[in-house]
């Protein structure tokens, strides 16, 4: 199940925590995979790990010359782009009333824009093929909201706006366009918080404990996988029941 | 008929399915040949591939039937 054999893929933010993991499950169900993220040494970490069927491309998604050239560089690293996972995202945090122009920008640029701008490049490939697939990782916070994060937020419900109707425009031609949402997961980010914060945080979910990046990146294999041709426009939530949307 | 017409009109016929002779010079791709607008899309990929040309997003909006298309290529090329 979930062969991915002679597929490729492209995944940016793959120096992070849940990147990482969905390389990692989509290389190991057998796709080539192209590593993006702005820091190069863990992506060559993870590229030596892999070993092969894996190319890494430093890409910076603030810089939208940078973004414009992505899908070209991985289509010519890899032969194509058959499944694209916009997986990078930066935060910001800000009480609304604080916020800048800046900090609500910069967000929306790397979260938003830059999914956009890289769904629309792989576009004509995965039309031509008549086959695609592309996964945005969203938040559970572009559903519930969060204080201080109106523009994390705003991003992420963007994010299933902008799925849908592309999902809409592009099903006829096997291509599909899915979102998954994850809750609190366990990363280098929230290592941070002290015992009491993540006690605090367990306390919330009904499964009792926080995400594991793996239990994210299975959601994102199976939207990727030949089974899923079916599922389009969909969001799928991974929260441990946070928030059962 | 010229050369960049023949080649244009079997991208269309390919394409869109239809038969040759419906293919004339005022034919509608959406009106007249059954296309919906992403098929207009994959068209003007095809015609730019074909071609070796680019035809830019406000330009790819003007051509709306056969007509049009064989005029811009031939212009552009």
């Amino acid at each position: 199940m979930f062969d991915l054999m002679g597929k490729t893929a492209l995944i940016t933010g793959a120096s992070g925590g849940i990147g990482g993991a969905i390389a990692k499950a989509l290389h190991g169900a057998g796709a080539t995979v192209a590593l993006s993220g702005t820091r190069e040494a863990p992506l060559q970490e993870l590229a030596a790990e892999l070993g092969e069927r894996t190319f890494v491309l430093p890409c910076n998604l603030s810089d939208a010359a940078e973004v414009e050239a992505l899908p070209k560089r991985a289509a010519e690293a890899m032969g194509s782009v058959d499944i694209l996972v916009n997986n990078a995202g930066i935060t910001r945090d800000n009480l609304f009333m604080r916020m800048s122009d800046d900090e609500w920008q910069s967000v929306l640029d790397v979260n938003l824009t830059a999914a956009m701008k890289l769904s629309k490049g792989v576009m004509r490939g995965m039309m031509k093929a008549r086959w695609g697939r592309i996964v945005n990782i969203s938040s559970i916070v572009g559903a519930t909201g969060n204080p201080g994060q109106a523009n994390y937020a705003a991003a992420k419900a963007g994010l299933i706006g902008m799925s849908k109707s592309l999902a809409y425009e592009v099903a006829s031609r096997g291509i599909t366009v899915n979102a998954v949402a994850p809750g609190f997961i366990a990363t280098p980010m929230t290592d941070k918080l002290t015992d009491d914060q993540k006690a605090k945080i367990d306390a919330q979910i009904p499964a009792g404990r926080m995400g594991q990046p793996e239990e994210i990146a299975a959601a994102v294999l199976y939207l990727a996988s030949p089974e899923a041709g079916y599922v389009t426009g969909a969001t799928l939530h991974v929260n441990g029941g946070m928030a059962m949307l | 008929m010229s050369d960049v017409a023949d080649r244009v009109k079997k991208i269309v016929v390919e394409h869109l399915g239809v038969e040759e002779d419906k293919v004339t010079e005022n034919a509608s791709f959406i009106d007249d040949l059954g296309a919906d607008s992403l098929d207009t899309v994959e068209l003007v990929m095809a015609f730019e591939e074909e071609f070796g040309i680019e035809i830019p997003d406000d330009a790819a909006e003007t051509i709306q039937t056969f007509g049009d298309a064989v005029k811009f290529i031939t212009e552009a090329s």
